[in-house]
């Protein structure tokens, strides 16, 4: 497998966001109730990681290795202004439903962890590659997060009803308790499969990869 | 009696992680034991007040008489960075006791979505100077509160018997869950 096709698919699966490594959990659990929401902050977020990768891997050799952090905050704020202004002309029911978390896109960690993990030492082909990988696996997530709170707090998915006709709805689900729940649930799925899957290939079994640590961005200057 | 339920209304009702869901990758990332937790939640209150002390009169005196509201993101986003960067340097001049508990934690909270969160939320809801003060004050104290209690919660949880895909963020997740549907008893009892 070539490189390129190895920093897209790492995405997906093996540090698919937010599922194995805890990035970006803000939006995670506040913009999951519905399918749709999930899908709409997921474009959001792949357009500016696309975009700062894209910008960064390009000035990676001009940026000053001291200021570097505030380079890529000032670079991602004027992309997530960009991404506001845009939603605001063409898709603002959408604008309105995300609220307060579309300027925050600007602190979500997982654009921040990209630039200085990948962009920062990286091409421009595999960090747009990282980046489109990333991207897709956390809409991916967030869409099917959405999806199933969905599912269980309002028997609909995309506004569609799916559930049988006496069911009744949790409300606990879409509401914020069942956020951290609905993701818990998911993590302990995620181990439970990754365990399956390593003893059917016969291997040890494997350390839970839940890390939070690389879940701020700011590794260097923590030391946990 | 305004300030007072605005206060408690920002601590508990509407606790800003576990109901408002800001600021939870600190909330995962810096609670597994009690006392990082209670440094991080310090210097949360902290940076939060000195944040909105600063935006409110960035957004109220400049962004809205020149008509560039748009560019608030940004605006804001450099203003707690380059903050969280001078109170470091002073903090380390100045009060190295203090420096020594909050230090480590203040890199972190540049990327803290409470810290933004705040000060966007007080000018959207449209509070005057004083009452924004107490927002950031009330808001940092519920997620100290929120991150000290989850950290006493996770202390005991790694010396129970939990099952093994469940062990750590998965657990803690949940805990964090039920958590949230307490503070969610206290809406009832606002109403």
């Amino acid at each position: 497998m070539s490189t390129i096709t190895k920093e897209f698919v790492k995405g997906l699966w093996d540090e698919l966001p937010p599922f194995r490594v805890l990035l970006g959990l803000c939006p995670t659990l506040a913009v999951t109730s519905t399918a749709e929401n999930g899908l709409g902050m997921g474009a959001a977020v792949i357009f500016v990681l696309t975009m700062s990768n894209l910008i960064i891997s390009t000035i990676r050799k001009i940026i000053p290795p001291k200021v570097r952090i505030a380079c890529f905050i000032v670079i991602t704020a004027s992309l997530v202004v960009t991404v506001e202004l845009l939603m605001q002309a063409y898709a603002y029911p959408l604008y309105q439903k995300l609220g307060i978390f579309v300027p925050l896109i600007v602190v979500n960690c997982l654009i921040l962890g990209r630039a200085e993990a990948f962009a920062s030492k990286n091409g421009v082909i595999p960090s747009i590659a990282d980046a489109l990988g990333m991207g897709i696996g956390f809409t991916l997530s967030l869409t099917f997060l959405g999806a199933m709170r969905e599912m269980l707090g309002n028997g609909t998915v995309f506004g569609t009803p799916v559930m049988w006709e006496s069911f009744q709805p949790a409300s606990f689900m879409v509401m914020a308790p069942g956020a951290f729940v609905g993701l818990g649930l998911i993590l302990a799925g995620m181990n439970a499969f990754n365990r399956y899957l390593s003893r059917k290939k016969g291997e040890k079994e494997p350390v839970s990869q839940n890390s939070t640590c690389a879940s701020c961005g700011a590794c260097n200057s923590c030391g946990q | 009696m305004e300030y007072f339920l605005l206060f408690i209304s920002a601590i508990f009702i509407n606790n800003i992680v576990l109901v408002q869901y800001l600021g939870a990758c600190p909330f995962m990332g810096t609670s597994k034991s009690t006392d990082v937790a209670l440094g991080m939640g310090g210097a949360v209150i902290f940076v939060t007040l000195m944040a909105t002390a600063i935006t409110w009169p960035l957004h109220q005196y400049v962004l809205i008489p020149y008509g560039i509201e748009y560019l608030q993101t940004i605006a804001f986003i450099l203003v707690i960075a380059s903050l969280v960067q001078f109170v470091e340097m002073f903090l380390k001049k100045a009060v190295p006791p203090l420096y020594k508990s909050l230090g480590l934690f203040l890199p972190l909270i540049t990327t803290n979505c409470a810290v933004m969160g705040v000060a966007i939320m007080v000018q959207r809801n449209g509070y005057s100077f004083f009452k924004s003060m107490m927002y950031g004050l009330a808001s940092g104290i519920g997620f100290l509160i929120a991150l000290v209690i989850i950290s006493a919660i996770r202390e005991r949880l790694d010396i129970s018997p939990v099952p093994r895909v469940f062990k750590g963020v998965p657990i803690a997740l949940i805990m964090a869950g039920i958590m949230s549907l307490t503070f969610f008893a206290f809406q009832g009892m606002a109403a």
